[in-house]
């Protein structure tokens, strides 16, 4: 099983990069994941999304499809697309620390 | 006596309706309430931009479709009030119930999307999800006489999943007959990273689409349909040119659950138990068909399978019993494939649809092309009105999802 190695702690991910236990995210490692995914700084935007897809995933059990974090983000679709620039579901439930996002059927 | 009220009288409300009239009788009252009288057979819509159903032979009237017994009430939704067991209509009339049956399916939201009722909108940009643009697009697409055909889906969920990609076959087979195929490039557009949601699928059904020589673009997220300059954008700036879009909007639930507070998500449907069909929003709310968030297809097939339970556990929930967790998320469909054959899917919540055989091992063919498919689709037109409204099984089909036939060791594409 891959492993990623972020703020100095080895935590277990799938193959392509997103954790498999949630609860070993800590805030800390979101930087690191961020530029592994090519997004070098994190602003005030992204951690207001990011915090959002934590919540999300705490009640629900998956995270949200972007189209449902642009209605209950406070963040519209256009700018998450500038803020997590190749896709944004995915992108920031992987800097979320939270598993891909189920599609819909 | 106790009070049934059954909120939508299409697909899911009618049969909901009909099998707690005919298992409780007088014990209770039952009344439905739709906005107007226009039955809808939507299955028929993918027809009507080919010629192949007229318009007015898929309505009838929505009362003429319950039994007798339950009455039936014209009436916009204004909301639903959770905590005094009452439905308040437009028109100012409160409806209380002691169970209330959610039916009211899936709405489209084409204003959500940037342009797509903008200029070009019945001109060069089309959708055959309702009668009136289904009607609009036959006339288009009888002066189309070459050019790129986009047919594009904005974003999951939509009803009938299936339905766009049998468009791109039945225009495929369209063109061939009028002699313009090799003037038409035929181009289907998904928001997700393959043909359909479910692996096995997705590899048949590209497979069918190279086949038929429609070129596939995945991971497209519609932010933008420019009608004029005959271009879709996606949010990460990719561009598609067309000539003719025919577009899927997105879709959401009834506006009138917005407006009732602890009804729905954030798109207006209902969250809902997936075994039991019992909302999360109070436990005399139940859900059946497009209405419900439950992780399956939007679908007529669905709600049919759905209908035996709502049945049941609305019965049992009056009578104080513990529900029955027996819906399994079976779907079944059929695929039209253009050229008199289509192919048949069969999954449920655990299985992916895999090629073998349904109801059992002698029986259609699934996940293959096949004529007996077509004719099963177009028996299914006759079904729907004589068996599925007035709530019957099917002799042969039950609800549950049936493994016999099925060759559940197909390889994943995952």
């Amino acid at each position: 099983m891959p492993t990623a190695v972020y703020a100095g702690t080895t935590v277990p991910v799938t193959d392509d990069g997103f954790f498999l236990d949630p609860d070993q995210w800590r805030e800390d490692m979101a930087p690191e994941i961020a530029r592994d995914t090519g997004i070098d700084a994190l602003t005030d935007r992204h951690w207001q999304v990011i915090t959002h897809m934590r919540k999300e995933f705490a009640e629900k059990g998956t995270g949200p499809t972007v189209r449902a974090l642009g209605r209950t983000s406070g963040v519209s679709i256009k700018e998450l697309y500038l803020l997590f620039p190749k896709g944004p579901a995915k992108l920031a439930a992987k800097i979320a620390g939270i598993p891909k996002p189920r599609g819909c059927i | 006596m106790k009070r049934i009220v059954v909120l939508g009288g299409g697909t899911g409300g009618t049969l909901a309706a009909n099998r707690l009239r005919r298992d409780l009788g007088d014990e209770v009252v039952i009344e439905v309430v739709d906005q107007d009288d226009d039955h809808l057979y939507q299955p028929g819509l993918l027809f009507v931009p080919f010629g192949l159903s007229r318009p007015q032979d898929l309505v009838r009237s929505r009362p003429a479709q319950l039994h007798s017994g339950i009455a039936y009430r014209t009436a916009g939704i204004e909301r639903v009030d959770l905590g005094a067991e009452q439905v308040l209509l437009s028109d100012g009339v409160t409806l209380a119930y002691d169970v209330l049956v959610v039916a009211t399916g899936a709405r489209l939201l084409p204003e959500e999307t940037e342009g797509l009722t903008g200029p070009g909108a019945r001109e060069t940009v089309h959708t055959f999800y309702d009668l009136d643009g289904a009607t609009a697009l036959e006339g288009a697409l009888s002066r189309f006489t070459g050019g790129r055909l986009v047919v594009n889906v904005v974003d999951m969920p939509i009803k009938c999943p299936v339905a766009p990609l049998e468009f791109c076959f039945l225009a495929d087979w369209y063109f061939t007959e009028r002699g313009i195929r090799d003037q038409v490039e035929l181009i289907y557009v998904t928001p997700l990273d393959a043909a359909f949601t479910k692996p096995v699928a997705a590899r048949t059904l590209s497979g069918l689409l190279a086949e038929k020589h429609v070129e596939l673009v995945t991971e497209f997220n519609t932010g933008e349909v420019d009608g004029i300059g005959g271009r879709l954008v996606s949010y990460d700036g990719r561009e598609v040119l067309f000539d003719l879009a025919v577009v899927v909007p997105l879709h959401g639930g009834a506006a009138y659950v917005d407006r009732s507070p602890g009804l729905g998500d954030e798109f207006g449907f209902v969250p809902t138990d997936k075994h039991t069909l019992q909302s999360s929003a109070a436990p005399n709310v139940f859900v059946i068909g497009d209405a419900a968030a439950v992780p399956t297809s939007k679908a007529g097939s669905v709600t049919h399978f759905e209908g035996e339970t709502i049945a049941r556990n609305v019965a049992r929930f009056l009578a104080g019993d513990e529900l029955d967790a027996s819906f399994d998320g079976h779907t079944n469909c059929f695929i039209e494939s253009g050229f008199g054959k289509a192919m048949l899917i069969d999954f449920n919540y655990d299985t992916e649809p895999v090629p073998g055989h349904y109801p059992a091992s002698i029986g259609m063919p699934l996940l293959k092309q096949s004529r007996l498919n077509h004719l099963g689709k177009l028996m299914f037109g006759w079904l729907y009105w004589h068996s599925l409204l007035p709530g019957r099984d099917i002799p042969g089909l039950g609800a549950g999802m049936p493994l016999a036939g099925k060759h559940l060791h197909t390889p994943s594409a995952t």
